[in-house]
């Protein structure tokens, strides 16, 4: 099937979830309302006409200041034997950045979450074991985020994170040897 | 029957008349690496075991995590590329070359066909390359040691090839937006034609030392199982999928390059177990060493850059010196980036050695990616290693480890 049939597809079967259709270079992006995400994956993993069975990647993307809502997870899928593919764009708003997982549709979905939510802060509900993956269990922050400081020190606009570390470091200064 | 002793930790030991009647067992947790010469890398395990059989295998990953994405990020589309060679670094030809794919199609420009053919040939060496030092390592896990020594004397003959055409061994940044850095000789084409005659001899060298040996057999017939759909529905890709017999190959199923003209065959396993991966991953390089044959055969002359690259690639460095343009173009290439870059988002997938290696580049109209994702085969397949290792034997967590080929440095980014 064309990527474009597909996305006139899930309007069809979906029509209040799909916010916008584009096309960029012969592949199609179909932008999503992310509260019903789990059923239209289902949709497009079990219907005959559709067989997505294989996620080839899930990702989050940071649209800070260019976009509301701010997020989306992006999901790219192909069909093995319809030889189909498809990109779905689910928004997801800063203020409760949580999404449905879709492990229970794709086991593959499963890493590739918790590295969504590692990176980007974004929950997966439903997700049998969230947890940060590449990073250390006890960071601050998610490093993805376009807020999230590239390098060193510059003032003002200092990352959070980092302003309560140089905070508190001031504080335990009274603590040091030989005061 | 006497009565049961207990032992200082309060477990029974067996009784007292030794007949292991009474015999208690008890779970114990293994951690198993990140410092570990099985686990190609550093990837830690931790595994549950119920005396020899495996009831719980958690992968932790990360070790070696770099932030390449966010790096990504904030270089240019030109100074990105060399982070894709220390992705897979043993396979960071193919990695280039998926990437400067990825980047090619964003901006709409395509490579000439001299270059084309480079880059395909480049990318089967690299393929040949590290399927070698996988069935290396493999071999040496579960432990036939002489296949190492074999299979690294042709690596070391790829490795002298790639110095040949560009100067660098393991970290080749060869292939550029638009074509490649420079041109190859007909000295390295010969060279590299007196390698495609001698290695399928090499292949069957290896073969010999394993593919009918006992103790290899029985370590990988019927060990990691995974089936077709369910290798789909993990992700999982490359030869680690077409072992399960799914016939998926990005080759194939997306030519880019010059793959649509090249003729190969993607071979295809049945049992979905180690074995199956194995000869599909020795197939492989048959098949490989066939498209660097036809490569080398139909290796048209002309451009190595496409018209309208002057925009990507840096002007050459004496230039610099004399006049003030090229200058100005170096400086305003590595501080600004391409200044063409049109607004959208493309996925690209190429099949590297390890399975499908993706770039997901969002462009916002700048000189850099707005965000550079890499979807790493590595990754996906470290992923499936519960499933692979749980209810198995813990000799076997290595056999699998080695089976799905994963490298770290890409698992991690």
């Amino acid at each position: 099937m064309e990527p474009l049939q597909i996305a006139e597809k899930i309007k069809e079967a979906f029509p209040e979830e799909v916010a916008d259709v584009s096309q960029f270079r012969d592949q199609v992006s179909a932008h999503l309302r992310k509260d019903r995400i789990l059923d239209i994956c289902r949709y497009l993993h079990d219907a005959p006409e559709m067989d997505f069975d294989y996620l080839v990647d899930l990702c989050g993307v940071d649209y800070l200041g260019k976009k509301t809502p701010r997020f989306e997870v992006v999901y790219h899928l192909y069909s093995m034997a319809q030889k189909h593919f498809i990109r779905l764009r689910a928004q997801v708003p800063e203020e409760d950045p949580a999404v449905s997982s879709v492990v229970a549709v794709w086991k593959g979905a499963d890493w590739h979450e918790r590295e969504c939510f590692d990176m980007m802060g974004i929950r997966f509900e439903g997700h049998p074991d969230l947890r940060r993956i590449l990073l250390p269990e006890d960071w601050v922050g998610y490093p993805l985020r376009k807020d999230y400081p590239v390098q060193g020190y510059s003032g003002e606009d200092d990352w959070s994170g980092y302003r309560e570390v140089v905070e508190k470091s001031k504080k335990l200064k009274e603590f040091e040897w030989g005061k | 029957m006497g009565e049961i002793e207990k032992d200082t930790l309060g477990n029974y030991d067996g009784g007292s008349n030794g007949d292991g009647k009474n015999l208690s067992t008890q779970e114990i947790t293994l951690n198993m690496g990140p410092q570990h010469p099985a686990t190609h890398g550093v990837l830690r395990l931790v595994l549950e075991l119920d005396g020899e059989t495996v009831t719980k295998c958690t992968p932790y990953v990360g070790y070696l995590h770099r932030g390449v994405e966010k790096l990504g990020e904030n270089r240019t589309y030109l100074s990105a590329l060399p982070l894709t060679d220390r992705l897979d670094y043993i396979s960071s030809m193919a990695n280039n070359v998926g990437y400067v794919n990825a980047v090619e199609k964003l901006f709409g420009i395509e490579a000439p066909e001299r270059a084309k053919y480079i880059r395909t040939m480049m990318a089967e060496m690299t393929r040949i390359s590290s399927h070698i030092i996988w069935v290396a390592t493999h071999a040496l896990d579960i432990g036939a040691m002489t296949v190492f020594l074999y299979s690294f004397r042709e690596r070391e003959w790829l490795l002298d090839l790639f110095e040949m055409a560009c100067g660098a061994r393991l970290t080749v940044s060869y292939p550029r937006i638009g074509g490649v850095r420079n041109d190859i000789s007909q000295h390295f084409l010969d060279s590299l034609y007196e390698f495609v005659k001698e290695f399928p001899r090499r292949i069957s060298e290896y073969e010999t030392l394993i593919d009918q040996n006992r103790i290899w057999l029985k370590r990988t017939k019927g060990i990691g199982v995974i089936s077709a759909k369910e290798a789909i529905n993990w992700g999982l890709t490359g030869a680690t999928l077409r072992g399960s017999g799914v016939n998926y190959d990005v080759r194939k199923a997306f030519p880019y390059e010059v793959y649509d003209k090249m003729e190969f065959d993607v071979p295809l396993g049945t049992e979905g177990d180690v074995y199956d991966r194995y000869r599909c991953r020795m197939e492989e390089l048959r098949q490989s060493n066939r498209i660097i044959k036809q490569c080398i055969e139909q290796m048209p002359t002309g451009p190595i850059l496409a018209p309208d690259a002057a925009k990507f690639v840096l002007p050459p460095k004496e230039n610099l010196f004399r006049n003030m343009e090229p200058l100005i173009h170096h400086f305003v290439l590595l501080t600004k980036g391409p200044l063409t870059a049109p607004a959208g988002e493309i996925y690209c997938g190429s099949e590297v050695p390890k399975g499908e290696l993706g770039f997901y580049i969002v462009s916002d109209g700048t000189g850099k990616p707005y965000r550079m994702r890499v979807r790493a085969p590595s990754f996906v397949h470290a992923s499936v290693l519960p499933r692979l290792c749980e209810g198995g034997l813990l000799a076997d967590v290595i056999a699998n480890i080695g089976t799905i080929d994963i490298v770290l440095g890409e698992c991690d980014r």
